[in-house]
């Protein structure tokens, strides 16, 4: 079976502050770290390709340094890695992103399945997942929970909904988007580490892309445009109330109705 | 096409000018200034660099979409089996206010299986067109399924902008349809306005919430966001019915779907602190065990759970897993009201990331007040049952 699991490398913390007076972001240096969630993606590769065969590959998108994180799920045990980069594609917003995904996993290789973390911790949309499956013309299924049996050309999968679960089948070519907790990612390895520290990658940059219109990618290409980031107006408020025990209460009330946490 | 272009010329302090991007996306060479693949083209070294060092160079403009043939607000309607999600009239609710701005309608799409008689209540919060379309292959969510019928209801209405829940549902559905279309989709949005030209002001937290962002989606349409379930208002339920339903067909055959749903579960309502929405908390102030039931009345009322400090826990008068702190839980609910509790800092340390933070504490000097949104230095004995009586009142009015 053909693996594919979706990577990125999102900054190591969300402390993040927007300067007041100038309006520039401030934002801690050079940590970074894989997006916790593409760890558990990750985990179910590498769980399927031990039980049915095959191979893991995993496919990054960001600026040179990424790279990281491809020997990062390198350590983990995956097979093989490849970056997108282009200055071409700074910028982008969802679409644009999924494009571009979709564009370097056709130039990648044919995959029977794509696995992508729920979300990422610095976007926090979980929309490039489904994004990619559409643009790609094939079936996802979000938010699961469990992996079942691969028969027959196809998974069966446990999608969590609001009220219920259900068990799913879905067929190859397929995506899938995760959930937290679904496997428990394995550590790195230091032996795999140091066995593939020299391994190469594949760098795909809008030149080998099968559609090399810059118009689609990056800023260009994205739909959605940020007129201006601003801080968010503090919501953290200290507030005492004053007056009787009973006039306090009803104070907190009209608080709570406010908030909407009652009628 | 969009590009920044560097004047070496115009830069006397090269380290000064590059650490301007928050991204690192610019680097030294050579005495030169280069950007690399990091650049997220967020345009602050143009603005905040020394005049035209760095120039932002726009080509001509593409065609642009002709925004007149793009009318009105839909609302994408949630529901499980035909039982709409609350955030479904809570959008409806926006969706008029936005509408009215621009003398637009407002529309719900209804996708499922047997659903014609709940799209009548959606008549009761002002819409003006309930769009149906129920067929048995709707049945089961199915992303294929339900993106076709979507874009069926599109190509016929070309609403200006489409409002989705962001319920597990709406987060699958949203994006797929907004890919479909290769238009803009905004995840989240805690405040929604809108332009003239119907131009969908969308704002909506970036960056795990510490900095907010203000986007549009200028030359596309539809325009679509997904916004969560208790963020908006839901307007009043009117008596009288407004708008009319209209019922839509697609052929079985393009509601073809490579996922088949073999079974459903009904999933167990599980109970833990770490769910909860709204927590109220025990601390040493309670007087006795029996005065937990107290608490649980406030708890119930507000649907939430009721949770403790350690002290509670060694008293036996709680399970461990109901303690919040360093050496128990870590919770971050919307609410969190402490009764009697002082707030130690391993307390704190396990609740400080809380939405909004009640206390009611009779010491004025307990540490937990440097933490509240809310102080009040009362006796909880005293205001938790007035506070109750207020609930239960306001919600006898609205029944």
């Amino acid at each position: 079976m053909e693996i594919l699991v979706c990577i990125k490398q999102v900054p190591g913390s969300n402390k993040v502050e927007v300067d007041p007076v100038t309006g520039v972001l401030k934002r801690d240096g050079a940590d970074s770290k894989m997006n916790p969630y593409d760890l558990y993606a990750l985990e179910v590769g590498l769980e399927l390709r031990e039980q049915y065969g095959g191979k893991v590959s995993v496919l990054t998108m960001g600026p040179p340094q990424a790279k990281a994180v491809l020997y990062e799920a390198f350590a983990m045990g995956a097979d093989e890695g490849a970056l997108i980069t282009d200055r071409k594609f700074g910028g982008a917003d969802v679409l644009a992103t999924s494009y571009t995904l979709s564009q370097g996993i056709k130039k990648f290789g044919k995959f029977d399945l794509i696995l992508c973390g729920l979300q990422t911790t610095d976007g926090d949309t979980a929309q490039v997942g489904p994004e990619v499956s559409e643009t790609l013309g094939i079936p996802c299924v979000c938010n699961v929970s469990a992996i079942g049996a691969v028969k027959a050309g196809g998974i069966t999968v446990m999608m969590d909904m609001p009220e219920d679960i259900e068990e799913v089948k879905v067929s190859f070519p397929c995506l899938l988007t995760v959930q937290k907790d679904i496997m428990q990612p394995r550590l790195p390895s230091y032996k795999l580490k140091k066995a593939t520290e020299s391994r190469g990658i594949q760098m795909f940059t809008l030149q080998d892309m099968e559609d090399t219109d810059e118009h689609h990618y990056g800023l260009n290409g994205s739909p959605t445009q940020v007129q201006r980031i601003f801080p968010p107006t503090s919501d953290k408020v200290q507030q005492k109330l004053e007056g009787t025990t009973a006039e306090m209460a009803d104070q907190l009330y009209r608080i709570l109705k406010k908030k909407k946490f009652t009628a | 096409m969009a590009k920044l272009v560097v004047h070496q010329d115009k830069i006397d302090d090269v380290q000064a000018f590059i650490k301007i991007c928050p991204f690192g996306a610019m680097v030294e060479k050579d005495g030169k200034v280069e950007l690399t693949a990091a650049c997220r083209m967020c345009r602050l070294c143009v603005k905040k660099g020394p005049k035209g060092a760095m120039e932002y160079v726009e080509d001509e403009k593409k065609p642009t979409v002709d925004k007149s043939k793009w009318r009105g607000i839909a609302v994408y309607v949630d529901h499980v089996e035909g039982r709409i999600h609350p955030v479904t009239y809570e959008l409806l609710g926006k969706a008029r206010e936005l509408a009215e701005k621009i003398s637009q309608p407002v529309y719900a799409l209804f996708l499922g299986s047997e659903i014609t008689k709940e799209a009548e209540e959606l008549q009761h919060y002002g819409v003006d067109k309930v769009f149906v379309c129920d067929k048995e292959e709707l049945k089961d969510f199915k992303i294929e399924t339900y993106a076709t019928a979507f874009e069926h209801f599109v190509k016929m209405v070309h609403p200006a902008a489409i409002l989705v829940g962001a319920t597990p549902v709406g987060r699958q559905l949203a994006p797929r349809c907004a890919a479909r279309f290769r238009t803009g989709l905004t995840a989240d949005c805690t405040v929604l306005d809108i332009h003239e030209n119907s131009d969908l002001v969308q704002i909506r937290p970036a960056f795990g919430g510490n900095i907010m962002a203000e986007i549009l989606t200028p030359n596309h349409r539809p325009q679509m966001a997904t916004v969560r379930y208790k963020v908006m208002d839901a307007p009043k339920r009117s008596s009288d019915k407004s708008g009319e339903i209209v019922t839509f067909d697609v052929s079985t055959e393009e509601l073809g779907s490579h996922v088949d749903v073999l079974r459903v579960t009904k999933k167990e309502k599980e109970k833990s602190i770490e769910m909860a929405d709204v927590l109220v908390v025990a601390g040493r102030g309670l007087k006795k065990k029996e005065d937990i039931a107290l608490l649980q009345e406030l708890a119930d009322e507000l649907g939430g759970e009721v949770a403790c400090t350690r002290p509670m826990v060694e008293s036996g008068w709680f399970d461990a897993k109901h303690q919040i702190g360093l050496s128990g839980r870590t919770v971050r609910p919307k609410l969190i009201i402490t009764c009697g509790v002082s707030g130690a800092i391993q307390f704190v340390a396990g609740m400080n990331n809380s939405d909004t933070i009640v206390a009611i504490n009779t010491d004025p000097k307990a540490s937990i007040f440097k933490t509240a949104n809310y102080a009040i230095v009362g006796d909880l004995y005293e205001v938790i049952p007035k506070l109750l009586s207020d609930i239960r009142e306001g919600k006898g009015e609205n029944a």
